[in-house]
Parts: C-alpha cells; sequence; structure tokens
C-alpha cells in the first residue's frame, strides 16, 4: 500500500531534491553562516571569532558612512522605482492605444534589459561624464549643444544618487511597459464596453475600470525594482567606481571584505541588505500565497 | 516502473552534472594553469600582477623574455588582472589565498600592504635569496628596512616610483606671473590663488583615490619627513597641532581644486592642455605625458609640462615599490624563486623599468637607460631621505589605507577639517602595529 502510494510523489520528490539540497546549502545554508558571521567579533582574516549577538548591528550605526550609504540608497531606491514605473507605465498606454509596428517597439524598449547592468554602467559613466565647457563629453556636450546648462551628474552632491538611477530606469522602464502592457491587455473589452454604455468617459475608463485592475501588475513591478534597487552594486561600480559620494550598502560591504578585512562587518551590512529586501519580498510572498489560495 | 526508474535515473544524472558543475565552475579554474602542463617537460610558472595598461604590460614582456632565456625549463603563465590600482586584482588574489590555490608568485606593494599576507601566514620569508643573491648590498639600506617585518622579508621590489611630484604647465604659470614651482606649502597657496585671479584652474584632481594621495603630499610637507615617517609608528599622535596645521593646509588647498575628473589621467590631461596649472601626482604621469600617442599624450617636457618635488618635500623621495612575493604552497616553488632572481637581478630590471617608467630598486642600474625625468629620478633616489607613501601601500596596511579613504571621502563631502582629523586618528588607533 504504502509502495505503491510512494509511486505517485517518489518520482516528483526525487526530480526536485537535487535543486533543494543546492538551494538549501548554497542559499540558505550561506545566509544562515552569513548571519553567524555578522554576530562574531571576527574583525580580521585570522582571529577565532567569539559570539557578539547583536553588538556588530548596533555598532555600525555610530559611523557616518553607514548613514550616508542608507541615504544614497533611499534616495535611489525612490527615484528609480518612481521613474521606472511612470516611464513604463507611459510606454505602455502608449502602445496600448495602438500603434503601427508595435512588435518592434515593444522589442526596442525591452532589448535595454537583456544587457548588463555592467555594461550599462560602462556606457552610462561616458554619457554622464561631469565634464562641462571644453571638455564637456556625452550628454554634458549634448546638452552644451542645445543650449541646456551642463550637469554634474552623479558628483552632484545632492543629486547626485538621482542621477545614477537614470541608467537604472533606462535600463528597466522596458521591462515594466511588458508587465503593464500584459495588464492592459488583461483587462476585459467588456468591462471597458459596459463602463462606456454607463457613459463613462474614454478617461474615466481608465481612471475607474482599467487602473484598479493594473492594482497587481504595479505591485508585482514595485518589488521587483525595490529588492533590485536595494541591492544595486554593479551599476554604481561600473560608472563611479567605489567613491563614497555614491556610496551604497552594497559597495560598503565589498569594502568592508576586500578592503578592510573585516568579515563580521562585511557580514554585519550583507544582513542589513538581506533584510530590507525581505520587507519587500515577504509581503508579496505571503500575499500571492493567500491568492493562490483563494482562486 | 520503466517510467520511475526513467525518472530516478535522470535526477541522478542531473544530481551529479550539477555537483560536477560547482566543483570545476568558477572563473579561476579556467585562469589557473594545467596542474600537470599540456607542453610535456616545461612547467609553468603562473606570474600574478595587475600590469595590463600601455607601458607595464611591455615592462612585463621585457621580463618574461629574459626569464624564458634563462629558464629554459619553465613556461611564463601571465596571470594578469586588469584594472588600475589593482583592485580587482587584489580581490581575485584574497580568493586564491583563501581557498589554498595561490599563483606561484604575486605583485603587491612593497611594505605595509604586504602585512596583511604575512599576518594570515600567506607568505614565504625571502631572507634567504636576500642572502644568496646579496640583494642587501644592492639595494638601499633605507628601503631594506622600511619594507622589513620584524627582521624578514617578504618580497623583491623590481622597480620604485615616486610620488610626491608636482606637475605643472610653464605657460599657464607664467601667465600668472609665478616665476618658478613653488618650494612650500604657503608659497604653494599664494601660487594658486594667483592662477585662480587669471581664471585658470588652480589645481586639476581626479577621483577619490587622487585626493588621498594629495594629502599624502601635503602631509608630507608640512610636517616634514621625520615627523611624516613617525605618524606610522604605533603610539604615533594623530591629533598634533602639527597635524591640524596640516590638514587646515589640505582644506585650503582642496578649495582651488577643479571639479572631479574621471581619473588620474584626465587630471593630468587639464594641466597638459593648459586648462590647469598644478597637478600633484606620482611619476607615473611622467609616462603619461611623454609617451607618443596610444597611450600617452605626445608632449614636451620642461616646455609643455615640467616637475618638481610636491611643495614642501624637496630632499626627500616618496617612495613605492611593486615587487614579488613568494606564497606559501606555490605549486611550483622552484619555477618562482628562478622568476625572483630575474626579478631582482640588474638585467631583469634595467628591461623593465624603461618601460614601465619607472626606476630600478638597485643602486647598480645601467645610468644611461634613464634619461629625462627619469634621469632626475634616479640621481634623487641615491641621495634623499626616504618617506613611505600612504595611498600606494608602503606605510600603512589595507585597513588602513581603507579607513584612511573612507575618511577623506567623507571630507571631501563635509569638508569638515576636525572630523577628517578625528577619523584619521581612530584610523591610526585602530590600525597601527
Amino acid at each position: 500500500m504504502l509502495v505503491r502510494r510512494a509511486r505517485t510523489w517518489l518520482p516528483g520528490l526525487l526530480l526536485v531534491t537535487p535543486s533543494i539540497v543546492l538551494i538549501g546549502v548554497f542559499v540558505y545554508g550561506m545566509l544562515g553562516w552569513n548571519f553567524r558571521l555578522a554576530m562574531t567579533d571576527k574583525h580580521d582574516e585570522v582571529s577565532e571569532g567569539k559570539f557578539v549577538g547583536l553588538r556588530n548591528f548596533i555598532d555600525i550605526w555610530d559611523q557616518p558612512r553607514w548613514h550616508l550609504s542608507v541615504n544614497h540608497a533611499i534616495v535611489f531606491t525612490v527615484a528609480f522605482v518612481v521613474g521606472a514605473l511612470l516611464l513604463g507605465w507611459l510606454l505602455a498606454f502608449l502602445m496600448e492605444k495602438g500603434i503601427r509596428g508595435e512588435g518592434t517597439f515593444r522589442a526596442i524598449y525591452l532589448f535595454p534589459m537583456a544587457i548588463s547592468f555592467v555594461a550599462t554602467g560602462i556606457v552610462w559613466r561616458w554619457l554622464m561624464n561631469s565634464g562641462t565647457g571644453e571638455r564637456a563629453v556625452g550628454l554634458n556636450r549634448l546638452f552644451d549643444w542645445i543650449g541646456l546648462p551642463q550637469w554634474q551628474w552623479f558628483r552632484d552632491p545632492d543629486w547626485g544618487m538621482a542621477a545614477m538611477a537614470i541608467p537604472a530606469i533606462w535600463q528597466m522602464s522596458g521591462y515594466v511597459m511588458a508587465l503593464f502592457l500584459a495588464g492592459f491587455r488583461g483587462v476585459p473589452e467588456e468591462l471597458r464596453e459596459a463602463a462606456r454604455v454607463d457613459g463613462c468617459t474614454e478617461w474615466g475608463v481608465y481612471r475607474h475600470v482599467v487602473l484598479p485592475l493594473l492594482r497587481p501588475v504595479t505591485l508585482s513591478a514595485l518589488i521587483i525594482l525595490g529588492h533590485i534597487s536595494l541591492k544595486v552594486f554593479d551599476l554604481i561600480v561600473a560608472v563611479s567606481g567605489k567613491q563614497i559620494i555614491t556610496d551604497v550598502p552594497a559597495v560598503f560591504m565589498w569594502v568592508a571584505v576586500f578592503d578592510s578585512h573585516d568579515p563580521a562587518k562585511g557580514a554585519t551590512i550583507a544582513s542589513y541588505i538581506v533584510l530590507s529586501v525581505a520587507i519587500f519580498v515577504i509581503p508579496y510572498l505571503i500575499w500571492s500565497v493567500r491568492k493562490e489560495r483563494r482562486s | 516502473m520503466r517510467r520511475w526508474l526513467a525518472t530516478v535515473s535522470i535526477s541522478i544524472v542531473s544530481a551529479l552534472s550539477l555537483v560536477a558543475c560547482g566543483g570545476g565552475g568558477g572563473g579561476q579554474a579556467s585562469q589557473s594553469p594545467a596542474a600537470s602542463g599540456g607542453g610535456g617537460e616545461k612547467k609553468q610558472v603562473e606570474v600574478f600582477s595587475w600590469w595590463t595598461g600601455p607601458g607595464e604590460a611591455d615592462g612585463l614582456q621585457a621580463m618574461k623574455k629574459i626569464f624564458e632565456q634563462q629558464n629554459p625549463n619553465y613556461t611564463f603563465f601571465d596571470a594578469a588582472v586588469a584594472g588600475g590600482s589593482g583592485d580587482k586584482a587584489k580581490a581575485l588574489l584574497q580568493s586564491k589565498l583563501q581557498a589554498n590555490t595561490p599563483p606561484d608568485t604575486f605583485q603587491g606593494h612593497a611594505g605595509a600592504e604586504l602585512q596583511g599576507y604575512i599576518k594570515a601566514g600567506n607568505l614565504e620569508d625571502l631572507t634567504f635569496l636576500y642572502d644568496e643573491l646579496k640583494l642587501k648590498d644592492v639595494f638601499p639600506a633605507q628601503l631594506v628596512e622600511q619594507i622589513s617585518v620584524d627582521g624578514k622579508i617578504y618580497s623583491v621590489p623590481v622597480n620604485i616610483h615616486r610620488s610626491n611630484v608636482l606637475w605643472f604647465n610653464p605657460a599657464v604659470l607664467k601667465d600668472a606671473g609665478v616665476a618658478a614651482a613653488p618650494k612650500t606649502i604657503d608659497e604653494f597657496i599664494a601660487d594658486l590663488e594667483k592662477v585662480k585671479a587669471k581664471g585658470k584652474i588652480p589645481l586639476s584632481i581626479g577621483s577619490e583615490w587622487t585626493v588621498t594621495h594629495l594629502l599624502e603630499n601635503v602631509l608630507l610637507g608640512s610636517m616634514g619627513t621625520d615627523a611624516y615617517n613617525a605618524l606610522f609608528k604605533p603610539g604615533a599622535d594623530w591629533n598634533s597641532p602639527q597635524v591640524t596645521k596640516a590638514l587646515e593646509s589640505f582644506a585650503k588647498i582642496m578649495s582651488y581644486a577643479g571639479d572631479p575628473q574621471d581619473d588620474w589621467q584626465p587630471a593630468a590631461k587639464q594641466v597638459a592642455d593648459g586648462e590647469a596649472a598644478f597637478n600633484i601626482m606620482g611619476d607615473w604621469a611622467y609616462g603619461y605625458f611623454h609617451n607618443p600617442p596610444e597611450g600617452g599624450l605626445g608632449k614636451k617636457s620642461k616646455t609643455d609640462f615640467d616637475w618638481a618635488p610636491a611643495p614642501g618635500t624637496e630632499g626627500t623621495y616618496m617612495w613605492l615599490s611593486d615587487s614579488f612575493t613568494l606564497p606559501k604552497g606555490a605549486k611550483n616553488r622552484d619555477g618562482a624563486i628562478a622568476w625572483l632572481k630575474v626579478a631582482a637581478s640588474k638585467e631583469g630590471q634595467d628591461a623593465f623599468n624603461p618601460k614601465k617608467g619607472s626606476i630600478p630598486a638597485r643602486k647598480d642600474a645601467d645610468q644611461s637607460l634613464y634619461t629625462d625625468y627619469l634621469a632626475d629620478a634616479l640621481k634623487d633616489w641615491s641621495s634623499n631621505k626616504l618617506a613611505g607613501s600612504i595611498q600606494h601601500g608602503v606605510s600603512v596596511n589595507q585597513p588602513w589605507l581603507a579607513a584612511i579613504t573612507e575618511a577623506v571621502g567623507l571630507f571631501i563631502g563635509s569638508k569638515d577639517v576636525k572630523a577628517l582629523q578625528q577619523g584619521l586618528a581612530d584610523a591610526a588607533k585602530a590600525n597601527a602595529q
């Protein structure tokens, strides 16, 4: 009897076991190891490291650089998420109105996502070069040519991190567009018709019918963009290197591990990054599990 | 039953292949030379460096040629990792060392930068090689003293660079009414003001590390050689009024700096192009100014650009040195020692240095090979007092440098001299040994 029942679930289990084991070791095991390391005083590579509880997590708030990098991450996240959502929505909205050669445009807008952040960063490093006047290259040269003021871009002390979000917006807004476009297309035509019959204006149809139905798509987009943003590293390093003017927690972590040779500090920062991403991802997981159950 | 079996076998095969990927994957495996070597009896020597740029890569090739002539049994395996000051190379090296798969020999800045590796027990003591080759007689005594750790020496310096050089544009200076290169920090500040009045950029700077480079020069120029060198001894007082004065001058000088450029080259180019008057950078800038286009600017020395010791540092050679080491557990230890012998030899150093744009660490080098700026440098090297560079790993170890870089980076944003001094003092307290 048992053998008979095993036949139904055992093959499936065996099929997924390798990936469960690998993910268990290399994702969750490593996460656990990282949290344990963050709770020790292993501040160089040779010492043993004793358990110190949450002291590293508290101490790091005494460091001016930590405050700076957290602030930068917040500015970057706000600029990137809002920018990509708005631009992606706008592109999807225009496409939805129906244009010729939609497939081509879709491919063009989606294409940047296929490029790695490092490649994007290297191109935008040139585009956002802070040289002005005679030395201007990239966007500053263009701005000079059409009579717009030239910018310091990511070197600007106040707006630098917002400028740093521009390449990220460029890269991800096409993907957001694809999400929204699918969302738009998912709204049944009958609903729109019904609203029109009830005397809704075209704007009203969007305002009261389409946008509310886009809420789940917006939420997914928000979560995807949010977690990319909090752990951003490659783009920043490719554009500006490891300079403090564009420091974010992930860059700080690299410096702590490879330059300062302080594993415990690096692990502490890594833990904070994981926790901040979890704030985005866990509510989403709960929400999607609940939704699955409901349907 | 048959389907059941098929499923099991598929999952086992996939598990095995995944494990195989995990074991053999990663970029490192493909980079390290085959252990048994594909080329028959010839054994490979893996030489790890960050010399991939113009000039430096040519120098490495020149040494490689000599090495292969002298050692027909060995082939040279170039494991160079690209990237300016060796950032990426050092990170990869660290993971190799931690995995106990060191290259046979690797490049590092001589001095405190190697301390971390020494403390972690990664390096072999090379005193035996110094005795065998009588290297203590050919390297300057003060150099040997500054690279020794507890009486032992762990690296062979192949070249010497100077970091306290003031580069300037003679035409811009003349236009501003500055007759000669400034000799003191106060003169320097006065000259910066004169250039500013003419509407040119008084001092060009690059990315953040070039500001740390400027700081080490101002510290040395303001405090003098002995006080500067004493800063790196355990218990040194970074809160002294002397340091405060130096940092205030540094803040004043920084207030004349132009917009930061992407790296040191565009900043140096501003001087060559006559947009900026001064730039403080190591003598690798000479190669950039002087070399023909494709890698250089093709400028004429003394007319298009000129040099002097950084203000207040005349008579002192602030040095840094690239050197090679012998990691413990090197696969081909004998090959690595053969390489170190070439790196230490007069022939090897004279092949390498004119191409790299640096001077040899040996006192008995062929002087006729070093012309123009390098002749000046060689003369000063044999007569000057020595001070160790901060930014380039002589005076401070890597964690200490990271802490100084952080304090300087925060200063660029805040302009807060007090916080800078506190940051530097904390960095010294945590790291001096």
